[in-house]
């Protein structure tokens, strides 16, 4: 009995982690209006969680252009450049064979097989950049939240700030969220 | 030039159409001053005309079809330049009677003795013949218009009021009708274009034809819009998000169409038979070469590295200078595809070139703006028209 009181008392005074707070929005409009909100109170290390993609999200967030379509560009060049050289080398130096009188670099033969290693560096770039810069994780503070456990894929709208973020103050930005709107305001603690 | 804001219409259409009717008299006057100068280069001219002009109308029908049969949204806010374009079409079927009326200059398979002189051709016979290609030609001409007509009709007696049966029919006439154009404008183009070189022969030319026509309407898409917003209209209704969406499917149309010419090559280049490779034979000659090259580097290479990029295809100038550089390259296109049945050679640019260009585009020009100024700018009623404003492209 006193061992749990104790304990609670524990996690009162704050020794247990916390990893940022949690709001609750009523709908898409309201959660795209709190994003800009929390963007405009300078917060950084913040997510928004919504059953679907709502459009304009991003600059809602803050959130820069992705530097994903420069990274597959990239591996774009590298599959046109290594397609020419595989097929340079193959055809002209390491087994020359004459097919149909065509000389042995054919440009125009090659073509095939350059758009082809084009098309799947970049498709293959642009998965694995994806998994790259969208900093894949496989959990999040969120998963702490029951409400969010419940309805987080449902009908849920909620936006989560971090405790990482230089901002952060577990009262202070609880009655931030709740003044622009949040609802069931909760610290995202480790149970 | 004035716009009404409240019911989308202009209430002063400007001197545009004035000048572009006065630039189609002084073109046709001049042409007609050609036709005694010099008539097989006025005929080629015309043809290389005629087809920039009609390609761009076919286009307009085959973009506003798509819309209908995809129930887009985006496209709403400028649907109405599509209609405009596509109802210019039966005006470019007056445009074909010098096509016809041409026909022994322009077609080596009209002169009875070649064709008695070919086996080829007189295999050929039953198909290029004068009274059936002119049959073909009218028969054409009829489809397109019939189309335009019905989609136009139906699409502006929305205005007065939205009904669902209506907008349905829409959709009920796209249908077939994407199937009746696919047809026609491939047979089109083995007609008008392909037939300059009787013997020689592409498959995938219709889809060749096709593909300059969606590149060159999405190009004048870019500069109608760049051109009304200039003048005040729609400036908050059509978005950098629209533009966007234009620019993507000009690119798009863009890379098809490369990938059209590629695949003739290609084919005919691997095959190497003599019949087939006399098409690119004359176009690699002394004096076509640099044009080959302006097609292959400017018409295709440099737009698609350029247009690659997000940035300008946002812009209103960037996708303007864009879109009038893709419409050059159309008609590079289409020169390059008729003129070596005239000047064998090489390149010889002659003043008809010009002439014909202004002629016929001026009243295709004025005819277009004509009908987009005649109407509201936006299909008012069209239940999708708020959600098309808002659009978020990305």
């Amino acid at each position: 009995m006193s061992a749990t009181t104790s304990g609670r008392a524990a996690v009162e005074t704050g020794a247990a982690r916390v990893h940022g707070a949690l709001a609750r929005f009523s709908g898409p409009g309201e959660l795209l209006r709190a994003a800009e909100e929390v963007r405009d109170a300078g917060y950084r290390e913040f997510d928004c969680h919504s059953p679907f993609p709502i459009h304009g999200m991003d600059a809602a967030m803050g959130e820069k252009r992705s530097r994903l379509s420069w990274f597959v560009a990239a591996c774009a060049l590298f599959g046109f450049a290594g397609a020419v050289a595989l097929q340079t080398w193959t055809s002209v130096d390491a087994l020359p064979v004459v097919v149909a009188g065509k000389p042995f670099f054919s440009h125009v033969a090659f073509f095939p097989i350059t758009f082809a290693l084009t098309v799947l560096c970049s498709v293959v770039g642009a998965v694995v950049g994806l998994t790259f810069f969208i900093r894949q994780q496989y959990t999040h503070p969120v998963f702490h939240s029951d409400s969010f456990s419940a309805s987080g894929s449902d009908d849920g709208f909620f936006i989560s700030v971090l405790a990482v973020d230089g901002m952060f103050d577990r009262e202070a930005t609880a009655a931030f969220l709740r003044e622009i709107g949040g609802t069931n305001v909760e610290l995202l603690e480790e149970t | 030039m004035q716009f009404d804001s409240q019911t989308h219409r202009f209430t002063d259409p400007g001197p545009f159409a004035r000048i572009m009717l006065l630039a189609g008299i002084a073109g046709l006057a001049l042409s007609a001053v050609g036709y005694f100068v010099d008539a097989r280069q006025f005929f080629f001219s015309w043809l290389v005309a005629f087809t920039f002009w009609t390609t761009i109308g076919l286009g307009g029908l085959f973009i506003t079809m798509v819309h209908h049969l995809t129930g887009a949204t985006w496209s709403v806010v400028v649907r109405r330049i599509g209609e405009a374009l596509m109802c210019a079409l039966p005006w470019m079927a007056l445009f074909a009677i010098p096509v016809l009326l041409g026909i022994g200059v322009l077609y080596e398979w009209t002169d009875p003795e070649a064709v008695a002189g070919s086996e080829m051709l007189s295999r050929k016979a039953g198909y290029l013949n004068i009274p059936f290609f002119v049959i073909r030609t009218v028969f054409y001409f009829a489809v397109w218009i019939l189309l335009a007509r019905l989609l136009a009709m139906k699409s502006l007696a929305q205005d007065a009021g939205w009904d669902d049966k209506r907008a349905h029919s829409l959709l009920t006439v796209s249908g077939p009708g994407m199937i009746a154009f696919a047809l026609t404008v491939t047979f089109a183009a083995f007609d008008w274009l392909m037939s300059l070189q009787p013997l020689w022969y592409s498959t995938i030319y219709g889809l060749w034809f096709f593909g300059g026509a969606a590149t060159s309407v999405m190009a004048m898409f870019a500069v109608t819009v760049s051109a009304i917003q200039a003048k005040g209209a729609l400036t908050d209704v059509i978005t950098p998000e629209h533009r966007h969406d234009i620019g993507k499917l000009m690119f798009a149309f863009l890379v098809f169409w490369g990938y059209m010419h590629l695949s003739q090559y290609l084919l005919i280049w691997y095959a190497n038979l003599p019949e087939e490779t006399a098409f690119y034979k004359m176009r690699w000659g002394a004096g076509w070469t640099a044009m080959s090259w302006i097609l292959v580097a400017g018409g295709f290479v440099v737009p698609f590295i350029l247009l690659m990029a997000r940035g300008p295809k946002r812009g209103r100038s960037t996708l303007a200078a864009f879109a009038i550089w893709l419409l050059l390259m159309h008609w590079v296109d289409l020169y390059w595809n008729i003129m070596p049945a005239l000047h064998e050679q090489t390149v010889i640019l002659s003043w008809m070139d010009l002439t014909t260009m202004a002629g016929v585009g001026g009243f295709f020009l004025f005819f277009f703006w004509r009908w987009l100024t005649r109407h509201p700018l936006i299909p008012v009623t069209d239940p999708k028209l708020a959600a098309s404003i808002r659009l978020v492209s990305g």
